[in-house]
């Protein structure tokens, strides 16, 4: 599944893990629904921000380009979504038409945000893209006047669900014998979704596109002086992770049925980015790992602190939601304590950082 | 539906003859008054007394942005790393300081007394604070992946946060106004005494702080470090304590800045840090991130521009882009500046830290 | 560390997810077969049956102050109800209150949503926020779960064509236009400036000011903005006073409005004030000071002081929780709402009670509640209040049928 899966021989251990893989993704939404469609929900947006993570991946992963703004891609997928297929506009688009475009949309806003960037390294970058992913939510928050665009802060509602013919998304219906219910059918689609994001990066990975980013990344002048053409491969890195978000985008809004601009806030980017950094940047595996665990794992507290809490103490000390952030931020310092190269980082990584001790 | 409804700006300029012009409610007449003739709007709000105003509310907000910013560029010149907790640092200085200035309420001490021990326990709780922050959160991560102890500073964030709302409670407090507020006006523009205290507070900070690092040893031992680390540990300098003392001064600093937002908007909130600090990072980059100028001129160069843009952008633009893109204004000027100067206004060529 | 260690810790990591799943799944207290919209409690031989009520709210994050309160009002209102030991279908009813944390988030507004439609509740109060609200309707209404929002004033909530939502606060439309009017011919005003602060709630009601004093023959000379994590307003209130209005109204909460009367005063405007309830709370009083004298500000529903309920509420409330916030009256009357349309169905089930929800007639601590066809409050009372002394005293009242005599109740 990696890079140096391709040196080994590809043995029947690693067919049969797949093939184990494949079976354990598809029981997951119904071993989940023993425990109730909340896990289910869960897992779904577990899913997405795999997808968002490994598009995020691309920029700050590969190519080493800080972005702190990444959700405005995302934004502008969702609501591309959101304008194409809800009574807003009057315009229902089935799926397969707005998913794409709004891939393309979330791009061009890559490229636009890419190109007056180039120029910058490490932190100025890190801002200007913090303050575009802010100036994206500002306008989906204002564009309701003079002309009403995105409605404002009150959002776009009774967004179409996914449609295949009469197929709905939304509603529990019965396939080959098998009851599946809204979040299950999303679930299935997003892993979908999230297997085809995973086959390009690793094919990215491994391409001359994949090199150059991280020869960009390592030492932007040295890739320069090796004929590598810096503004385009970082303009392309741009693009690439704003599509992937552009699409995330848009499953969100379906899923949803309603998108409004509080869902493309500050924190959501950062979220983004710990999910990147904590799993192990650059490394496919580590980052969704990274983002299963942040999805994860606010929730688990959800049904985690109270049972503990009157284990340990026999009462109740601290509202169970005060406490449930204060551990998800205790855990995000504590992994970079002890595993600065995140949980599962790439063994090319491990390797540069027991060299590089000084 | 009602949200759905375009509102279409600006209203009909007729309404601005309106004949009849006396005030209802507000008995003293306003110089603006006498300027109530049909004319654009961008003569109605540009007239001098409101320029002054605007930049005196400019001045004010942007030297609490310049101290909030010399904390991040104090850390990030010597090490490199964007401690996003720092926000979270002037919040719990604002709130320590609401603590004792509450609890020595009653004692029948003069006010000013209280405020200046509120501020000073403020201060040390805050040095104590950044000290164990280095200490505890970052030291051990000094030679990570870059993007490591970024990771680690937002978790403290958030850690900080939930600890405050713990303690504090989540409803908002009102700070205990120490000062008794007197109202000047001068040449059209009003102002207080808590705001006059500020901007002078703020100054001598940063003569303070400037004396510090250019005059003394351990700002030489700073400057050092911050040019080349390595060399600074060649030359006997103790690097741990250098970069202990910078977090220490930037806490300091943090806590002197969320006492003068306690006492200017006379509120604080667990969450107030996120928001502040954000735009005093954004102040520290503009002027050139790691460098003192640039923190306070990027701080009150901000500060200006937000009161500005917020004040005149919507009229220039015909209403298009009002006071609802007042948090764009700053960014807007910070991606034009980084274009052509991207290391910021005062910044070095800091850039290969990437 | 090699290739073929990596199925294996993803599979570790998958089974670890569906671990998760499965803990979970002594949650619910018994394992109902079908996942159909929240079963009735089946008979017990015990006269007692547990009925759970969820309430969702923010209870981390920025205003997790006003999520709190509205949790409090409906803990209050489910203790109030026990307290009472009801008797229904011949059992005595034991409420229980679930309450969740959305973080003001609409995707884990969804997620909780979902928990609680899992954990069989049999009905919903909440969500705090429209953005959280409207998600969490749709699987609230395929679960058949009758959903009362205390404080979600986005008009689109209604109109979704659920029989499932409901809400007991007057929407944007009829407290604007109150506010609006009453700033005009009451108060004189000819120049009015507006101030929102960019959230669902405050440009909806900004909006409907805008209309109604626009309507009532004033001048809009200003229409300014702000976001509800600001505390400085000095730039827009500078350009306001420029303009000269006689009144500023303020579509926005207390924690905007505290400082940002402060900062009027300093700039020497000598502009009324006016607000709508998000700021009408002694909780502005409290952060404004002396400077809240003589704002002039509506709630939705009647003074608390002319309801015997009411009275009862504030004083119970204050002396369990300390001081109510915004909306903790309105959580009170909505589980009420829910418990009584419980009462006259004589049932717990959803499906069955959830016709009376919409045939609702309550004499609730904000005043009567009934709901229009799409599941609006009908004829929400409006109530003007001014700020004197600290307090907040009324002014007068319009809409809204008064607490009548008590009602013919089964």
């Amino acid at each position: 599944m990696t890079g140096e899966s391709r040196r080994s021989p590809r043995g029947l251990r690693q067919w049969l893990g797949l093939l184990l893989l494949v079976g354990v993704l598809l029981a997951v939404p119904f071993v989940a629904a023993l425990g109730g469609q909340a896990w289910v929900r869960i897992a779904n947006f577990a899913i997405l921000y795999v997808f968002l993570a490994l598009g995020l991946n691309i920029v700050v992963g590969y190519a080493g380009l800080l972005d702190l703004g990444y959700v405005a891609f995302y934004a502008v997928g969702a609501y591309c979504y959101a304008l194409l297929a809800s009574p807003h506009f009057g315009i229902h688009l089935p799926f397969w038409v707005i998913l794409p475009f709004g891939a393309a949309l979330a791009c061009l806003f890559g490229v636009l945000l890419g190109a007056p960037t180039l120029k910058l390294r490490g932190d100025y970058l890190a801002i200007v893209t913090l303050g575009f992913g802010e100036i994206i939510r500002i306008f989906m928050n204002n564009l309701n006047a003079p002309i009403n665009i995105t409605n404002g802060a009150q959002g776009i509602t009774l967004i179409d669900p996914i449609r295949i013919g009469e197929f709905s998304f939304a509603k529990t219906s019965t396939l080959f014998g098998i009851s599946l219910s809204g979040p299950q059918k999303y679930y299935f689609l997003l892993v979908a979704l999230a297997a085809l994001v995973i086959v390009i990066n690793i094919r990215l990975q491994n391409s001359r596109i994949g090199r150059a980013w991280q020869a960009i990344r390592e030492d932007e002048v040295a890739a320069k002086a090796c004929g590598i053409n810096t503004r385009n491969i970082k303009l392309l890195a741009f693009a690439m992770g704003a599509s992937f978000g552009g699409i995330a985008g848009g499953v969100f809004a379906a899923m949803q049925g309603f998108v409004s601009p509080e869902s493309f806030s500050l924190m959501e980017s950062i979220t983004i980015l710990a999910m990147v950094v904590l799993g192990g940047m650059g490394h496919i595996p580590g980052v969704i790992l990274g983002a299963v665990l942040l999805t994860g794992l606010p929730e688990a507290l959800r049904y985690g602190i109270e049972p503990v809490q009157k284990a340990v103490f026999g009462r109740m000390i601290i509202d169970p939601e005060s406490l449930r952030m204060l551990v998800f931020g205790l855990a995000l310092v504590l992994v970079m304590r002890f595993r600065p190269a995140g949980l599962w980082p790439s063994s090319l990584r491990r390797r540069e950082l027991s060299e590089v001790t000084d | 539906m009602a949200g759905a409804i375009p509102s279409v700006w600006p209203c009909p300029p007729s309404s601005f003859g309106f004949p009849d012009q006396s005030p209802v409610f507000g008995q003293q007449l306003h110089e603006s008054d006498t300027l109530v003739r049909p004319k654009r709007f961008v003569a109605e709000s540009l007239t001098m007394d409101t320029l002054l105003q605007q930049l005196v509310n400019g001045l004010t907000l942007g030297a609490v942005y310049a101290l909030v910013a010399l904390g991040y560029t104090m850390v990030y010149g010597i090490i490199g790393l964007i401690n996003f907790a720092h926000g979270e640092v002037v919040m719990i200085g604002t709130m320590v300081a609401f603590t004792v200035i509450v609890s020595l309420a009653g004692s029948g001490m003069p006010p000013l007394l209280i405020l200046t021990i509120g501020l000073l326990i403020a201060v040390v709780a805050c040095m104590v604070l950044g000290w164990g922050l280095e200490r505890v959160a970052y030291r051990p991560l000094r030679h990570a992946p870059r993007l490591t102890p970024l990771i680690t500073a937002i978790g403290m964030s958030i850690v900080l946060q939930n600890v405050a709302m713990i303690i504090w409670g989540r409803n908002y407090i009102t700070f205990p106004p120490m000062i008794d507020k007197r109202i000047y006006e001068v040449g059209g523009a009003s102002f207080t005494n808590v705001q006059v205290a500020i901007v002078v507070l703020a100054a001598l900070v940063m003569i303070g702080l400037t004396y510090l690092v250019q005059r003394t040893r351990m700002g030489m031992a700073m400057r050092a470090t911050a040019q080349n680390q390595h060399v600074a540990l060649l030359m006997g300098v103790d690097i741990d304590r250098v970069i202990a003392m910078a977090f220490i001064i930037g806490s300091a600093l943090g806590a002197l800045a969320g006492c003068m937002v306690g006492s200017y908007y006379e509120i604080a909130h667990y969450q107030m840090g996120f928001m502040l600090g954000l735009k005093a990072f954004t102040a520290a980059v503009l002027g050139g991130i790691g460098n003192m100028a640039g923190a306070m001129a990027g701080g009150l160069l901000l500060g200006i521009i937000e009161a500005l843009g917020a004040g005149y952008i919507g009229d220039l633009t015909g209403n298009f882009l009002g006071s609802h893109y007042q948090d764009i204004f700053a960014f807007m000027v910070l991606i034009i500046v980084l274009m052509f100067r991207p290391s910021g206004l005062f910044g070095e060529r800091t850039g290969d830290r990437a | 560390m090699k290739h073929a260690h990596i199925p294996g810790v993803l599979m570790a990591l998958a089974a670890s997810v569906a671990m998760i799943g499965c803990g979970k799944k002594e949650e619910p207290k018994a394992a109902a077969p079908a996942p159909a919209p929240a079963a009735a409690p089946a008979p017990a031989p015990k006269p007692e049956v547990v009925v759970k009520i969820g309430h969702v709210a923010p209870l981390t994050g920025p205003i997790a102050h006003l999520g709190k309160d509205n949790e409090n009002g409906a803990r209050l209102a489910v203790d109030d109800a026990n307290a009472k030991k009801l008797e229904i279908d011949g059992k005595i009813v034991k409420f229980e209150l679930l309450g969740e944390d959305d973080q003001a988030d609409p995707k884990t507004g969804t997620v909780v949503a979902q928990k609680l439609v899992d954990a069989k509740v049999a009905g919903v109060v909440g969500h705090l926020n429209s953005g959280t609200t409207i998600p969490a309707s749709a699987i609230y209404n395929q679960a058949g779960l009758p959903q009362i929002s205390p404080s979600a004033t986005n008009p689109k909530y209604t109109q979704q064509g659920f029989n499932t939502t409901f809400r007991v606060m007057a929407n944007d439309i009829q407290q604007g236009s109150v506010v609006g009017t009453y700033a005009v011919k009451d108060m004189g005003a000819k120049k009015v400036a507006i101030i929102d602060d960019r959230t669902a709630y405050g440009q909806g009601l900004a909006d409907e000011v805008e209309k109604a004093a626009k309507a009532a023959g004033a001048t809009i000379v200003a229409r300014e903005f702000t976001t509800d994590k600001a505390t400085d307003f000095k730039a827009i209130l500078t350009k306001i006073k420029a303009k000269n209005p006689d009144v500023i109204f303020l579509g926005g909460m207390d924690a905007v409005g505290g400082p940002m009367l402060k900062q009027i005063k300093e700039l020497g405007i000598k502009a009324k004030f006016t607000t709508g309830d998000g700021g009408c709370s002694p909780e502005l009083i409290k952060l404004a000071g002396a400077a809240s004298e003589g704002v002039i500000c509506t709630q939705a529903g009647l003074p608390v002081d002319k309801l015997p309920n009411g009275q009862k509420f504030v004083e119970d409330f204050t002396k369990k929780y300390g001081q109510i916030q915004i909306y903790s009256p309105y959580s009170y009357d909505a589980v009420m709402v829910l418990v009584d349309a419980m009462k006259r169905a004589n049932s717990v089930d959803p499906v069955k009670y959830l016709p009376e929800v919409g045939k609702t007639a309550y004499d609730g601590v904000t005043g009567k509640i009934e709901f229009d066809d799409k599941g609006d409050i009908k004829n929400g009372a409006i109530t003007v209040f001014v700020i004197q002394d600290g307090k907040l005293v009324t002014l007068k009242s319009e809409g809204g049928t008064a607490a009548a005599a008590p009602e013919a109740k089964k």
